[in-house]
């Protein structure tokens, strides 16, 4: 029950979100790009769960709290992704996708 | 009588044989030769002891020469049916023992000469002493499977001797030959003898051998099983005698023998003359009760034709021949083809049986004068260096010895007294005279051919033109003379030995006497043969080759072989190999092969093709896996709203 916006209009924004990160993840062909796509998915997921705790149970605040797990669990995520690329980075020179092709086959 | 002893007969041969086979880089040639003898003495001194305690000391039960039997059960499937070892001793085997001993004694001895400065010296008296081994084991056999185990072994070792000089490609294909063809018709001997262990249950001579003409005891077990008109038994027979005419180079499986003849000379003296290519005619006399009771001796007449036809038919060819030792060869298929016809023309009880003793008897005389052939040949071959009638001649002069050891026993295999060829050529056509006259005329033919071949030979060698050789030939070492001068002896005296009371079907001895008429018949063909090739041969002159000409296409299809090894080439090159196995290995290779290879190259072909998925690019996955969860949620979608 917020006031002004229905619930539709929150589920589109989310899954506009939603399939942008898709959309992104797989037609980036930059590491760090891809990583921001990432984070595109888990905040669409995130916003979820909020509107959903919000209107489905609005006397507890499990959703909430899932939503702060999964903020934290991003935010770990992301300082492990980037440490990964910098090390990439340090051994081929390059962020792109294309270069990172040594597990083929 | 203890026979223990008689073991150490075939066993000392045996340890000869391992000590040179495994030694044989240490032992140098001098000392081989001399422990290679040594064996066989000793071997041939037992025999002999043998032959005298079991014909003279031990003691006939009525008149009949006993059977001593040593065994131990080898390998045991029922009650009677079991493979033994053991030795068998009756008058064949002692008699056998003494032809293989004192055979592979000279051939050892006469080794020593002619082998000098080979390479493979101390290695050739190794597989002597095996041959010698694995045919002594073969004449004391107890049963048919251990016949059979030492009858391959002989075929081994023989495979070994002839294509000893093995850098020669004749030698190496002569050797294959022999041992196929020897093989193929042991095929035959071993169906021969399953069929006898299925319907008989036993394997065992003395058992099988206890049967008599009214059809009681084991021949009643056969009378109900018959095939095509004839018993099986019979036919087990017949597969039998298969083998043996295979081992014994008979018409049609005689293409071995004269191949065989690329071997060194004393394997052709030992192996394919005197023992090893006689083991066919032992094996039927071994069998002889049963090939004459079973179905009234239909087998044993199959034996009398196939002998009398291979007689002819290897005298007419060795007319022709060139080669020395050829001649020599096709001389031993038609003696063993005398020996086959004598024992297919003989029956069982008393002088009844003469033809028994007869093949026997020349059995014994043929392997003496035959060895002694050869030997001769080799001294020969040894001197001139080639292997040719064309380039000998005039040899009289350079080698004394050899000639009259020679001459002797060519006057022995023609059948001239007292020379022993005749002794025991005259009992055999005694025998067939009897029987069947037929083959009577057949025999004495070849008797008439026999001489004239032989002193074809002989005039060729020694006498006739006056040859130029490069080195002048001169007589052999006393290492090869010895043994022709032993054996000649023995071609002389051997005759005299009364067979007729040591060795018959029966093994009651009976008197044995000559037969006026028939003998000098007889010896009138032999000495027509000898004139004749007095005449054609004694002195340089075109008489032999006008009688060649006037004979023509004969003449042609004799001096080939009447073209049985073309035959044979034909038969198994262009119908067996190129009708029947080409397509066969075509379909195999196609087919068979084919599709199992189709199968991998298709796996192969098809994982390259989609490797390509496995990009391990991370976006191609992620990009599957949302198609794949969009196509589901689609299908739901359309399924349950």
């Amino acid at each position: 029950m917020i006031a002004g916006i229905s619930i539709y209009e929150i589920f589109t924004l989310t899954s506009i979100l939603f399939f942008i990160g898709i959309y992104g993840f797989i037609t980036r062909k930059n590491l760090i790009s891809i990583l921001i796509s990432i984070e595109l998915l888990l905040n669409a997921s995130a916003v979820n769960f909020v509107v959903i705790n919000k209107y489905l149970y609005p006397d507890v605040l499990q959703g909430v709290f899932f939503s702060i797990f999964i903020i934290a669990v991003a935010a770990a995520e992301t300082a492990l992704a980037v440490a990964i690329i910098i090390n990439l980075y340090r051994q081929i020179s390059s962020v792109e996708v294309k270069d990172t092709e040594i597990m083929k086959y | 009588m203890d026979i223990s002893y008689i073991l150490f007969i075939p066993l000392i041969p045996l340890a000869v044989f391992l000590l040179l086979g495994i030694f044989n880089q240490q032992i140098k040639p001098a000392v081989s030769g001399y422990i290679g003898v040594l064996g066989l003495a000793v071997s041939a001194a037992l025999s002999y002891y043998a032959a005298y305690q079991y014909f003279f000391v031990s003691v006939k039960v009525e008149g009949v020469y006993q059977t001593f039997v040593e065994k131990t059960v080898w390998m045991n499937f029922t009650d009677t049916l079991h493979i033994d070892m053991g030795i068998l001793i009756d008058p064949i085997s002692v008699m056998m023992l003494i032809v293989v001993t004192t055979v592979s004694l000279m051939v050892h001895i006469y080794s020593r000469g002619y082998m000098k400065g080979d390479d493979g010296y101390t290695k050739f008296f190794a597989f002597l002493s095996l041959f010698s081994f694995s045919m002594l084991g073969l004449v004391l056999a107890t049963n048919l499977f251990q016949i059979y185990i030492f009858w391959e072994l002989v075929g081994v070792s023989s495979y070994l001797l002839i294509g000893y000089y093995y850098a020669k490609t004749s030698a190496v294909a002569a050797a294959k030959k022999a041992f196929i063809v020897t093989r193929f018709a042991d095929f035959g001997f071993l169906i021969g003898i399953l069929i006898v262990g299925y319907y008989a249950g036993t394997f065992d001579f003395q058992t099988l051998n206890a049967v008599n003409p009214e059809g009681e005891g084991l021949l009643l077990n056969w009378a109900s099983s018959s095939f095509m008109g004839l018993s099986v038994i019979t036919w087990a027979l017949l597969l039998i005698f298969m083998g043996g005419a295979g081992k014994s180079a008979m018409f049609p499986l005689h293409i071995w023998l004269p191949d065989a003849m690329e071997g060194p000379t004393p394997v052709s003296a030992l192996i394919h003359a005197a023992t090893m290519v006689v083991a066919g005619v032992y094996l039927v006399a071994r069998l002889f009760p049963m090939y004459y009771f079973v179905e009234d001796g239909f087998a044993l007449n199959i034996v009398a034709y196939v002998g009398a036809f291979s007689s002819l038919f290897a005298a007419v060819i060795a007319l022709t021949q060139t080669d020395i030792k050829r001649v020599l060869a096709f001389s031993t298929m038609s003696q063993i083809g005398y020996m086959m016809l004598a024992l297919g023309v003989s029956s069982y009880k008393g002088h009844e049986g003469v033809g028994y003793m007869a093949s026997m008897f020349h059995l014994f005389t043929h392997a003496m004068f035959k060895a002694l052939l050869f030997l001769g040949a080799g001294s020969v071959i040894h001197a001139v260096h080639s292997n040719y009638l064309k380039d000998m001649g005039g040899l009289r002069k350079y080698m004394p010895i050899t000639n009259i050891t020679f001459l002797i026993a060519a006057l022995a295999i023609a059948g001239v007294p007292p020379f022993a060829g005749f002794w025991s050529k005259d009992e055999i056509l005694v025998a067939a005279f009897e029987k069947n006259q037929l083959i009577y005329f057949m025999a004495l033919f070849v008797a008439g051919l026999t001489a004239f071949y032989m002193f074809r030979l002989y005039f060729g060698i020694f006498w006739g033109k006056e040859t130029k050789y490069e080195h002048t030939p001169h007589e052999s070492p006393i290492s090869m003379t010895f043994p022709l001068l032993f054996l000649a002896f023995m071609s002389v005296v051997s005759g005299f030995i009364p067979f007729s009371e040591l060795v018959t079907a029966d093994k009651v001895g009976f008197e044995g006497h000559l037969d006026y008429t028939l003998a000098a018949v007889a010896v009138g063909t032999g000495l027509t043969g000898i004139i004749l090739a007095w005449i054609f041969y004694k002195k340089e002159n075109d008489l032999a080759e006008m009688f060649a000409y006037g004979f023509g296409m004969f003449y042609k299809w004799t001096s080939n072989k009447f073209y049985f090894d073309e035959i044979y080439l034909f038969v198994t090159k262009k119908i067996i190999f190129d009708l029947v196995s080409a397509p066969i290995a075509k379909f195999d290779k196609k087919y068979v092969d084919g599709t199992m290879e189709d199968i991998g190259n298709k796996t192969v072909l098809i994982s390259e093709k989609i490797k390509g998925l496995q990009s391990g690019r991370l976006q191609d996955y992620a990009m599957f896996f949302v198609s794949g969860v969009v196509i589901v949620a689609l299908v739901f979608i359309y399924l349950w709203i």
